[in-house]
């Protein structure tokens, strides 16, 4: 069976030549021709008298589509899906917007734009051509230009066109005929093979990344940690019988530095037998000091008068300052911040026994600010 | 490629008489209101003549540059213009003349001159070592020496070649040019500091530099376009096809767009780190009126010319493109506006002081073109790469 023809092609050296070449095509009337070039000759859309392409208004389109969705994507996370105040900016912070807009903007036009051009021009998922692995298509892809007259076009004479093109000087004047087994075949897109091909390669890589992901990510390089072989606490224990993770003392224990008060209800008998354990030096004033104003001061106030910042919301304690404390032993300073008086709870879980040994130097030191002696003043 | 010269028909044309005579009369007109605007308001003039100043250090050293440009990329295209872009390269000694009343006026408008300002702010005492008027008059001088050195030597190996058509001018120029861009973008940017960061010294950004090297590539690139255009039109540069001119729009189109970008980015990361040490430099020019020059800046320099110059056919439209390169010039005098004047006045106002400098800019530079058309020819007839310009496609 003899090759249909597809049509005549010929190459030239320099763009000048194929301009020229192309305008006399034009004035000879032949309509189906096409043009190849290995970069873009500005001016050769002028010689084959084209219209403007129309892509323009699709990359303007998508462009805009770009420019739109990422703005209101942005607008709706920052105003409606998620508010979150940033560097104190206004919600809808537009500066910010603008890198992200412009990104999206040239994606989207670029991407679609020649998305666009392939389904449309080149009639996607059509993706045999006769001149695909030609001569012709090498040259013009490296350093020639090239026309091509299509057999279909209404004016075509094989001989005449032939003389045509030689006269213009163009070179290697020869015919392109369709592949008879290209034509016969249909769409090859559609071929087991090549649609097997892409499914392989789609299970491939989701196994990859399956694999990747979910059992790659969990291998432990080394022991973690934070995920240590002992119990945290509130965590339960399989080793216990009541399943609770945390145990209590066991019965008559007492634990390192947590002597149980003996004189719990007994205030007498503490400012008898207690004794300020601390000598009064200046570390220890100074951690009375901290602790007081940090627990004493809200309801005594910074200086022990009772006029604290609460004045009013709450029962007033009395003074510090008064005969009564001042005569008390150090004991029974003691004995009130471990055990509580009145309204006034027991201290002894937020203050250490140091500390409130401490606080009870610090309270003598305010005591004797209050009622300075003569001698002091000296 | 043959290195021997194809003789063009080339016959040397001058400009016509009325050209020197506009050029003289504005001049006169310009020197007349400077000097008038020294008299009457001395501190707004000095800033004027920053902004003068300023404004043909990017027209001269920005022409340097496209020369430079033109030798070390080899191109083709942009041969038959090179005379015109080596005339406006020819301003660099005359920066010298406006330099001087700077520093005659340094202490207006510089306020890190103020012994007493400095002394009482630990911030201007650190950035003594650079801002002191010792080294600032050292750098001007060896940026000005520099500028004049290479303007020069680049103009007199293309305008000997015009004679002996020697082809070995042109690598010297090409070696020239390798020296010379480095040395460009370090003097370009600490001419931006000096003459304009340094207005606020307590303000810095980084890219102030790039802003002011964008706008003075785009000012010389439309200088060039502009006199190419005017010149074309009046038949004295043969040979210049539209490609030509696409080339000319298409770099002033990318410029347009480089300014933009490198301006909003020294918006956007100011705006982003919000430091109030950095914001108030912005927040000067978003008050008391200044918010319309901003808003008219972004629109002159960036929205107008980018619709303008879009399409293809708008860069090869030669009067398109000349109406384009007056108002680019203009948009770069606003800019440096913008930059330089809100330290002078909080409010945003146009003076009758302003009106003088800019007039005599235009007078230098008609004046020069005239002069230099009557020394030279108006196309590098020796370049071995003319023809090839000459026949250059895209």
């Amino acid at each position: 069976m003899k090759k249909p023809l597809y049509g005549l092609t010929a190459l030239f050296d320099t763009p000048d030549a194929l301009m020229q070449a192309v305008d006399e095509t034009v004035k000879a009337g032949y309509t189906r021709y096409d043009v190849h070039a290995p970069y873009p000759l500005h001016g050769l859309a002028r010689a084959m008298r084209l219209k403007p392409s129309p892509l323009g208004y699709f990359a303007l389109v998508f462009g805009l589509l770009g420019a739109v969705s990422a703005v209101g994507l942005m607008t709706w996370i920052t105003l409606v899906d998620y508010p979150l105040v940033i560097g104190g900016k206004p919600f809808w912070s537009w500066p910010a917007f603008v890198p992200v807009a412009f990104e999206i903007t040239v994606l989207l036009a670029s991407v679609l734009t020649v998305v666009s051009m392939i389904v449309i021009y080149f009639k996607f998922p059509n993706i045999s051509h006769p001149l695909h692995d030609t001569p012709f298509m090498k040259r013009v892809s490296s350093d020639g230009f090239g026309i091509c007259i299509e057999a279909a076009d209404p004016l075509f004479e094989e001989a005449r066109v032939r003389g045509m093109l030689t006269s213009l000087g163009g070179k290697d004047v020869g015919p392109v005929y369709f592949d008879v087994e290209d034509l016969n075949h249909g769409q090859k897109v559609f071929d087991l093979k090549f649609v097997g091909l892409l499914a392989g390669v789609g299970l491939l890589v989701s196994i990859i990344t399956y694999l990747g992901l979910n059992v790659m990510l969990y291998m432990k390089p080394f022991n973690w940690m934070m995920e240590q072989e002992k119990l945290k606490p509130q965590a339960a224990s399989a080793l216990f019988s009541n399943g609770i993770g945390m145990r209590p003392p066991v019965e008559g224990t007492v634990a390192r530095g947590f002597l149980p008060y003996p004189y719990k209800g007994r205030p007498e008998d503490a400012g008898r037998y207690l004794v300020n354990p601390l000598p009064v030096t200046k570390p220890v004033l100074d951690l009375g000091r901290e602790k007081y104003l940090t627990f004493c001061s809200p309801c005594h106030g910074n200086f022990g008068r009772g006029d604290s910042r609460l004045a009013g919301q709450f029962p007033n304690p009395p003074t510090l300052h008064s005969d009564k404390v001042r005569d008390w032993p150090d004991g029974s300073i003691y004995h009130v911040m471990t055990d509580g008086q009145n309204v006034m709870p027991s201290y002894a879980a937020q203050v250490s026994r140091d500390e409130r040994w401490a606080i009870v130097h610090y309270i003598r030191v305010l005591q004797r600010a209050h009622h300075a002696k003569e001698s002091d003043l000296q | 490629m043959s290195t021997d010269t194809q003789t063009l028909p080339y016959t040397s044309k001058t400009l016509s008489p009325q050209v020197d005579r506009i050029g003289l009369i504005l001049l006169g007109i310009g020197v007349v209101l400077v000097i008038a605007a020294y008299i009457f308001e001395p501190v707004r003039a000095s800033f004027d003549a920053s902004i003068l100043y300023l404004f043909m250090v990017s027209l001269a050293v920005g022409a340097i540059f496209l020369i430079a440009l033109e030798y070390i990329t080899g191109a083709v295209w942009s041969v038959p213009i090179r005379r015109v872009t080596e005339f406006l390269a020819g301003l660099s000694p005359f920066l010298i003349l406006l330099v001087i009343p700077l520093f005659l006026n340094l202490h207006d408008v510089f306020h890190w001159t103020h012994e007493e300002a400095v002394s009482a702010d630990p911030v201007l005492q650190a950035k003594t070592p650079y801002l002191n008027v010792s080294f600032l008059f050292i750098r001007t001088a060896v940026f000005l020496g520099i500028w004049i050195l290479f303007s020069m030597l680049f103009i007199r190996n293309s305008t000997s070649q015009d004679v002996t058509r020697e082809a070995s001018l042109t690598r010297k120029n090409v070696r020239l040019a390798a020296i010379f861009l480095p040395l460009f973008a370090i003097s370009i940017t600490f001419t931006a500091v000096d003459w304009g960061m340094s207005l606020d010294p307590h303000w810095f950004s980084t890219i102030y530099g790039v802003y002011y090297f964008s706008g003075t590539v785009l000012a010389a690139v439309s200088a060039v376009t502009l006199i190419v255009v005017l010149l074309h039109e009046g038949g004295f540069l043969p040979g210049l096809r539209r490609d030509h001119f696409y080339s000319l729009g298409a770099l002033m189109f990318a410029f347009v767009n480089f300014w933009a970008y490198i301006a909003f980015s020294q918006f956007m990361l100011i705006w982003y780190a919000n430091l109030p040490e950095e914001t108030f430099w912005f927040m000067a020019r978003w008050e008391n009126g200044w918010q319309f020059v901003s808003v008219l800046l972004i629109i002159a320099k960036f929205g107008v010319p980018y619709f303008a110059l879009l399409s293809q056919e708008s860069k090869m439209n030669t009067k398109r493109l000349k109406i384009m390169a007056v108002w680019l010039l203009v948009a770069h005098l606003l800019d440096l506006y913008w930059l330089v004047m809100p330290t002078h006045s909080t409010g945003a106002t146009l003076s009758w002081v302003e009106l003088g400098f800019p007039v005599v800019g235009v007078g230098m530079i008609l004046l020069l073109l005239s002069w230099k058309s009557k020394r030279y020819n108006l196309v590098p007839i020796g370049d071995p790469k003319l023809q090839r310009g000459m026949d250059f496609h895209l």
